[in-house]
């Protein structure tokens, strides 16, 4: 059994966001880049899979070369091996047709990446690869079990969850609680510095959409206050002033 | 450009996400709107002219009454090109969100989702404004091509009636392969009788200042008096007080209502990254430093259990 699981290099969770270049870039000074916590949830459930039936868990990442740090620590949380294909990632169509690529040349019988990236938030890049390789493609799982060749699985929908069953192979995008995030030990990290890492160079996918320019939301007016002891004016307030309720 | 929106009903209404896509659509042709709607047989559509909708076609099929995204994208194609749409709006859902990507690559379409606002509709320059950054950044974003899907972020938009028209309804039965019905429900579990949350106009959100899921009568009497949809921390989902569909943040649901009480819940980056695209944000809290309070547009700082009785009570005066 052969898994993959695509990874994305963002920054983290508490990051303050800035942009340079005239607003069309990220500003990398003083960011922490982490695994996307999407995926750092499909490649704990790869992991534990491989743990529990016994599988090769491959990670795939998009980037230039300052991602490999992070895919080291895939590597450190239990990836067998890594193939970093050497392109700026800038839109969903264009990553994912290098995934896509990737699979055709070397057949793998599921593959795994979070919903969403937490940079470009676009939720595509499952279900753009799952019809390029003419594949099911499900989003976002909750749950997933595998008997054979057969996955059951628990998806979110709007109130609730949907349970469904498909056979292998297929693409899924993963969001908690799939599998809690491994932290890597110190064997995991020293065994991940000799692990094959693979870098391919850019097959030419082309772009369909691109960032103009970014920009950042107004700052927000000060808190108003209201007195604990006077709590029922905050409705009034929200009824006559901010016409909410 | 040829717009066609995704609608969907419930109850036998029109959901208010889909008039907001239909409004996009007005945005992007000056010319009226095509919708195609997997309702129930009889579902009456003459409301839609209102709004600007020409023409439904009509998926009756009652397979399609919760679909999966392989076989709703197959439907979705088949509508476009029947039509000659080259814009096809969907409001973002969660089915949504798995199915215009399929959709796109099958039309050869560029995508993009979580769409706040249409910048440019000019075909070749077709320019779009996205929430990025979990809710931090906006992001500009020029599509290539000539056709486009959109998912449409929700509460982007005020929902204004538009050029009223005759609505002409035809009957679509979309064909689709068995290989679309590849992935075969088993069941399903959901909420009933409450506020869905991502559908909320108003969400009342407990955090650990609850100290416990015995407690949780006091957000669900505000939230009944307000009509509003119950949501939650992380820690409190991790703890198993609340159900996971109630998690609000930035690996949970990110919400967009008009209003988001946030009792007891100290502000973490990651539960501002779920809710900063709120209208107004009310923070409860009982320590002033909370970082919920920076965030928020009114506050009280005291005990939650003696100030949400009152609120409650407020709202029932107020009713």
């Amino acid at each position: 059994m052969k898994i993959l699981v695509c990874i994305t290099h963002v920054p983290d969770t508490v990051s303050k966001i800035t942009f340079s270049d005239n607003n069309t870039r990220l500003n990398p000074a003083g960011i922490q880049f982490i695994i996307g916590p999407y995926d750092d949830y499909a490649l704990a459930r790869a992991v534990e899979i491989k743990e529990a039936n016994g599988a090769q868990v491959t990670v795939l990442n998009v980037g230039k070369a300052d991602t490999e740090p992070t895919i080291r620590k895939a590597l450190a949380i239990g990836a067998d091996d890594a193939v970093r294909i050497d392109v700026e990632p800038q839109d969903a169509f264009q990553v994912a047709r290098l995934i896509a690529d990737y699979v055709k040349a070397n057949p793998f019988d599921l593959v795994l990446m979070g919903r969403e990236s937490i940079d470009y938030n676009g939720g595509l890049v499952h279900g753009l690869v799952g019809e390029l390789l003419g594949w099911p493609s499900v989003s976002p799982v909750m749950k997933l079990d595998l008997n054979g060749t057969t996955a059951t699985m628990a998806k979110e929908v709007e109130g609730g969850k949907e349970y469904v069953e498909l056979t292998l192979p297929f693409v899924a995008g993963c969001q908690e609680p799939i599998a809690e995030w491994k932290i890597p030990n110190m064997r995991g990290i020293m065994s991940a510095r000799t692990k094959p890492l693979q870098v391919l160079a850019d097959t030419g996918a082309a772009l369909s959409s691109e960032v103009t320019s970014f920009d950042l939301p107004p700052a927000k007016s000060a808190v108003k206050i209201i007195p604990s002891d006077a709590a029922e004016q905050l409705i009034n307030l929200l009824h006559t002033e901010a016409k909410v309720i | 450009m040829k717009t066609l929106v995704f609608v969907e009903f419930e109850a036998g209404k029109v959901k208010k996400s889909a008039l907001e896509a239909i409004c996009f659509g007005r945005q992007i042709a000056a010319g009226p709107v095509a919708v195609v709607a997997a309702a129930p047989a009889g579902t009456d559509f003459a409301p839609l002219g209102a709004y600007g909708v020409d023409q439904v076609l009509h998926i009756a099929d009652p397979g399609f009454d919760m679909p999966e995204a392989q076989p709703l994208a197959t439907a979705l194609a088949q509508a476009a090109s029947q039509l000659g749409a080259d814009a096809i709006l969907l409001p973002k859902t969660s089915l949504t969100d798995a199915t215009a990507p399929r959709l796109a690559a099958k039309l050869g379409a560029a995508v993009a989702s979580n769409v706040m606002a249409i910048v440019d509709a000019t075909p070749g320059n077709f320019t779009v404004k996205r929430s990025v950054f979990t809710g931090k950044a906006f992001a500009q974003t020029r599509l290539a091509g000539g056709k486009v899907v959109l998912t449409i972020k929700k509460n982007s938009i005020d929902v204004a009636e538009g050029n009223a028209s005759a609505v002409s309804v035809e009957t679509f039965a979309p064909s689709i392969p068995a290989s679309d019905h590849a992935v075969k429900r088993i069941s399903v579990e959901k909420a009933t009788g409450q506020v869905l949350l991502p559908d909320a106009e108003i969400v009342v959100s407990g955090g650990r200042g609850m100290k416990g899921p015995e407690n949780w009568g006091l957000i669900q009497d505000l939230a009944d008096a307000l009509g509003a949809a119950t949501g939650c921390s992380k820690p409190v989902s991790d703890m198993d007080w609340r159900p996971h569909h109630e998690h609000v943040g930035q690996t949970g649901i990110k919400v967009s209502p008009n209003l988001y009480i946030a009792v007891g819940i100290s502000g973490a980056i990651q539960h501002v990254a779920g809710i900063n695209s709120s209208k107004v944000i009310v923070a409860i809290n009982k320590d002033p430093e909370a970082p919920i309070f920076k965030v928020a547009d009114y506050g009280i700082v005291g005990d939650a259990f003696e100030v949400l009785p009152k609120l409650t009570a407020a709202v029932k005066n107020l009713n």
